[in-house]
């Protein structure tokens, strides 16, 4: 092969969630092939939970995804609520908000910590660093613990969350633990500024790649949208029901993925914490700005995808405020437990979250007991599927250049970047 | 030198290996007494032969059996890890549909019957090669898998608890569900969880399958009690596919 041919074959790239292959053929500089795969084994919840009771929605779905089962449950109860009609006490949304974003800064970083910055050092995995840069990873372990203790105090496990049930919780935190939570929380934000500059200090090796794309997520007025919201897509001005999402989703199989890919206004569309930062960056918090301006973002839209681990890192930040703001908010009120009240109806519904990996829907509908007649999922990931594809092709013909080791690299590193949960995306 | 252990991870949410990485200043521990040569999720690399493999979810395609087969023939010995391994979990939710045609087409519409797409019955781990040790839980509980580990260094087979959810939850003084009017799967459900869904006021799911020989004459009795039916309880045991056995 001449050094202007090249056949690039990855086989179940490393470092992510599920199993995804990269597979690009240059024959004498003209591309051949340009196609990344997914060959993840599906599992058909859609079809296991066909005839399940109501209360079982969300138990069931959260087992789509290890990574972000607290997403899974909430965008559950909440379609299962919006089928039913059942509404949930200020106290007991912000409790779902603060183990949300439990969920956001232990995904986002085990994604930044774990995952991708090894590849900026050029090494294989986290374990080496912790001879080369011991006190950085200690730190992120500390981080990644303190998120983990977050679910299992307020969601009763660290994955795959018990506490939470259809109209509200089975059981709460105390005010003390509430307390303990928030002070640990007002340290962290140090230790977080800490890990923000060693990113910063290896973020030229983020490649100056970009690509424009519709960005989708949720938008809300009262804050940085997660866990409720209208789905706004930087192509559409105005604002979309979640309701509506099929309309925004348009689901279809592509031969080359068991799960399905989506597009809106364009060929492909991106859904992620950049996409998140990109549509609602004015209601970041002044320190998650702070942050964000250290790596030179700022207002204006960014169309570089690898600066997804950015996004989380600034989203990081946000997350740990926000879950200050809303302690400070239950403490001033006084903690009080409320039962679920449940009338079980027939009904449809609908639902969006936002979680680690970008905008969540669920949709459900019951028969009269309760009974689920039909359910539908659609995950972060299987709407970034045609993005990755979309990026691999502008980035290929542009780096070819760059020898086959090096490309192959790039282009890994570009999965990474989206922090894909595949299994979750095949479910 | 130290014993080579590998991840492998098949029909899953992956929550499993994540708990690796929640062992958090743990991991180092670990790592100092075994040598993580191949785990997909965290690190790039791959080996030829393991001496302990750890195998995360079911298996449901032809192609996944044959993969698996092949880790078989490379390890001394295999582990089945967590629920989707050991039982099938919620996976084999998928074999109670009549038709595996049906639930193709629920979920991919016009396009079920693309090459790619295609699917088999669900089967847990034993059902496609032999299996030295067992994890179960969804997820796993992080101080049940040092404890494996441990044994498995130290050459023993690890022993599981064979006594129901129900005697953890009494250790840990809780009010029985059954008192508070829900349905509890902890009187026959396989301990070693310290009881984590009771404890937290929500019913065992039986996640870590039936213990052996389970005392069903009391489940029924208990069934009795709180007038409910057999039925009500099937719904229950097969979310994580636990023994059939019991559901009469």
């Amino acid at each position: 092969m001449s050094d202007k041919s090249m056949h690039i074959h990855v086989h179940h790239v490393t470092r992510v969630e599920g199993h995804g292959n990269i597979d690009v053929v240059v024959d004498n500089d003209v591309i051949k092939k340009i196609e990344w795969q997914v060959p993840e084994a599906p599992r058909f919840f859609e079809a296991m939970v066909v005839g399940r009771d109501y209360m079982d929605l969300a138990p069931i779905t959260s087992r789509i995804c290890g990574i972000c089962s607290i997403g899974h449950t909430f965008a559950s109860l909440k379609a299962t609520e919006a089928a039913m009609g059942i509404t949930l006490s200020e106290q007991d949304t912000r409790l779902r908000e603060i183990l949300l974003h439990g969920e956001t800064l232990q995904s986002h970083v085990l994604h930044a910590g774990y995952l991708a910055v090894p590849d900026y050092f050029r090494v294989n995995s986290v374990v080496p660093l912790v001879g080369t840069h011991k006190e950085a990873v200690l730190l992120i372990i500390k981080l990644h613990r303190l998120a983990n203790e977050l679910c299992d105090i307020i969601g009763g496990r660290t994955t795959h969350p018990i506490r939470t049930t259809v109209g509200g919780w089975t059981m709460l935190p105390t005010e003390k633990e509430l307390v303990t939570l928030k002070k640990r929380y007002e340290e962290a934000v140090e230790d977080l500024k800490a890990v923000a500059g060693v990113v910063l200090s290896v973020a030229g090796k983020i490649p100056n790649f970009t690509r424009e794309t519709e960005y989708i997520s949720l938008t809300s007025p009262s804050e940085y949208a997660f866990y409720d919201g209208m789905i706004k897509s930087s192509d559409v001005k105005a604002p979309i029901p979640v309701s509506n999402y099929r309309t925004v989703v348009n689901e279809y199989v592509n031969p080359q993925s068991t799960a399905k890919w989506t597009k809106f206004n364009r060929e492909s569309y991106a859904a992620s914490a950049l996409a998140r930062y990109n549509n609602n960056y004015a209601q970041l918090s002044p320190l998650s700005k702070t942050v964000a301006s250290m790596f030179g973002l700022g207002a204006a839209a960014c169309h570089n995808p690898y600066m997804n681990t950015v996004a989380q890192v600034v989203e990081s930040v946000y997350a740990v405020e926000r879950t200050i703001a809303n302690i400070d908010w239950i403490l001033d009120k006084g903690l009080k437990y409320v039962k679920p009240d449940i009338k079980v109806k027939a009904g449809k519904g609908a639902s969006a979250v936002e979680v680690p990996r970008g905008i969540l829907f669920h949709e459900y509908e019951y028969d009269k007991n309760g009974k689920c007649l039909m359910a539908n999922c659609v995950i972060p990931t299987n709407q970034n599927h045609g993005n990755i594809q979309k990026d691999f092709e502008k980035l290929v013909p542009e780096f070819k250049h760059v020898g086959k080791e090096e490309l192959q690299f790039m282009l890994e590193m570009l999965v990474r970047a989206y922090d894909p949960c595949i299994s979750c995306s095949t479910h | 030198m130290k014993p080579q252990v590998a991840f492998f991870d098949f029909a899953c949410c992956e929550g499993c290996q994540l708990q690796i990485a929640n062992l958090e200043e743990d991991i180092v521990g670990l790592v100092n007494v075994v040598d993580v040569v191949e785990f997909r999720e965290v690190l790039t690399g791959t080996a030829e032969k393991y001496d302990v493999s750890f195998i995360e979810g079911s298996i449901t395609r032809p192609e996944d059996e044959e993969r698996l087969k092949d880790i078989r023939k490379r390890s001394k010995l295999l582990v089945a890890y967590g629920s989707c391994a050991t039982s099938g979990g919620v996976n084999k939710l998928k074999n109670l549909n009549p038709s595996l045609e049906n639930v193709q087409k629920t979920v991919y519409g016009k396009d079920w019957n693309m090459p790619h797409l295609r699917t088999a019955a669900t089967k847990a781990v034993d059902e496609v090669v032999k299996v030295d040790a067992y994890i179960p839980g969804c997820p796993v509980n992080r101080k049940e898998v040092v404890e494996v580990v441990k044994s498995l260094v130290l050459g023993h087979v690890p022993a599981l608890p064979e006594y129901p959810v129900c005697v953890e939850c009494k250790f840990r003084e809780n009010v029985c569900l059954f008192q508070k009017g829900q349905v509890c799967l902890g009187l026959v459900t396989r301990a070693g969880c310290n009881a984590i869904c009771p404890s937290n006021n929500s019913p065992c799911e039986g996640c870590r399958g039936v213990m052996p020989n389970p005392n069903k004459n009391a489940m029924h009795e208990v069934l009795k009690e709180n007038n409910l039916t057999v039925k009500q309880i099937f719904d229950m045991f097969t979310m994580f596919s636990a023994d059939p056995e019991v559901k009469g």
